[in-house]
């Protein structure tokens, strides 16, 4: 075996978890490594925010995503795991004090809600102090 | 977290699967090869994503069984450097919180990368951090196990793991081969937002 090109292109977790679904439904008997595997990845995907995702709205969003200059890797993580507050945008964008403003985190988050509208409720279950909390922006 | 990779392979059909489409006997065999498996510098392979190109196929004398060279792209799980994952807490110990995706165990937060100042309790049996709670006292913030955590990827570690010799040859060896770890991710969580997810969640 020969690997011709190790990392050909990145996969967002929704196309993983397409995928999967696919094989796990298709007529032909798989057994062994590849049922094992197929399993365990399907139920860790099926916990992640991209079950309720959509190829249009993810690249939709992709495109509202933009103007903000990100790179491909940043802009991967914001579809696989939606930041819902400014400290998680400030870990998984370098340098994002000196690169967007405060007002641009602010349409960063809004634009992952406007897109993946599932990711707002599940921060609002219990105790929400001073804290700022956009109303339910939809 | 997934990649694709292009890779070139040989594949052997026996004669017993010649009653299948072709495509679908390779599909079959590359899978049976590669699912959850590790490759070298490459990453845990999860399935076939599709095949790009089939050549002719061939025999060889002596052999009943049809070879085809097969290129094909497989969905590897590789996070880069950096990535922010999320995952569950597996064991804690003196060595640091072992971290598990489900499909993946081997992630080690080591106690360097821990929030600070982070202790391990020896009869909790789980790393605690000692927030600091600004007025002097602390609060304790336990790891328990089963906890979702955030992390950080920062490194990865690939090892060759050799198939074990004939057994009987060497027997001590082969107890230190057995415990090799083919790819190994260690990771952070000393920065604001990473660690327990309830932790920041107000």
């Amino acid at each position: 075996m020969e690997i011709v090109n190790s990392n050909s292109a990145s996969l967002s977790n929704y196309e993983v978890l397409k995928h999967l679904q696919k094989i796990k439904e298709s007529k032909i008997k798989h057994g062994g490594q590849l049922a094992t595997i197929t399993y365990e990845t399907l139920h860790y995907l099926e916990e992640a925010q991209c079950k309720n995702q959509t190829a249009e709205s993810i690249a939709a969003c992709i495109k509202d995503l933009e103007p903000f200059n990100l790179n491909k890797s940043e802009k991967l993580m914001l579809v696989n795991t939606p930041p819902t507050t400014a400290l998680e945008i400030q870990l998984m964008i370098e340098e994002s004090e000196d690169r967007l403003t405060e007002e641009q985190v602010q349409q960063i988050l809004n634009i992952l809600v406007q897109h993946f509208p599932h990711i707002a409720p599940a921060k609002q279950d219990d105790n929400q102090e001073e804290e700022e909390e956009e109303e339910n922006s939809d | 977290m997934f990649i694709l990779t292009e890779m070139k392979n040989v594949t052997r059909i026996l004669p017993e699967n010649f009653n299948m489409k072709l495509n679908d006997a390779i599909v079959r065999e590359l899978n049976k090869k590669l699912a959850n498996k590790v490759v070298l510098n490459v990453g845990l392979c999860i399935a076939l994503f599709d095949i790009t190109s089939l050549k002719e196929s061939f025999i060889i004398p002596g052999d009943g069984a049809s070879h085809t060279i097969v290129n094909f792209r497989y969905i590897v799980f590789r996070p880069f450097m950096e990535e922010i994952l999320v995952g569950k807490i597996r064991s804690c110990n003196e060595n640091g919180v072992h971290v598990t995706l489900g499909f993946f165990d081997d992630i080690l937060i080591p106690p360097n990368a821990l929030q600070h100042p982070s202790k391990f309790n020896e009869t909790e049996q789980a790393w605690v951090w000692e927030y600091d709670t600004g007025d002097g006292g602390k609060h304790d913030l336990f790891m328990d196990i089963g906890d979702c955590l955030r992390f950080r990827v920062t490194a990865e570690s690939f090892t060759e793991t050799c198939p074990p010799g004939p057994s009987g040859l060497q027997e001590e060896d082969s107890t230190t081969t057995t415990n090799k770890i083919p790819y190994n991710l260690t990771g952070s969580i000393n920065e604001p937002g990473l660690g327990i997810l309830s932790w920041w969640d107000n």
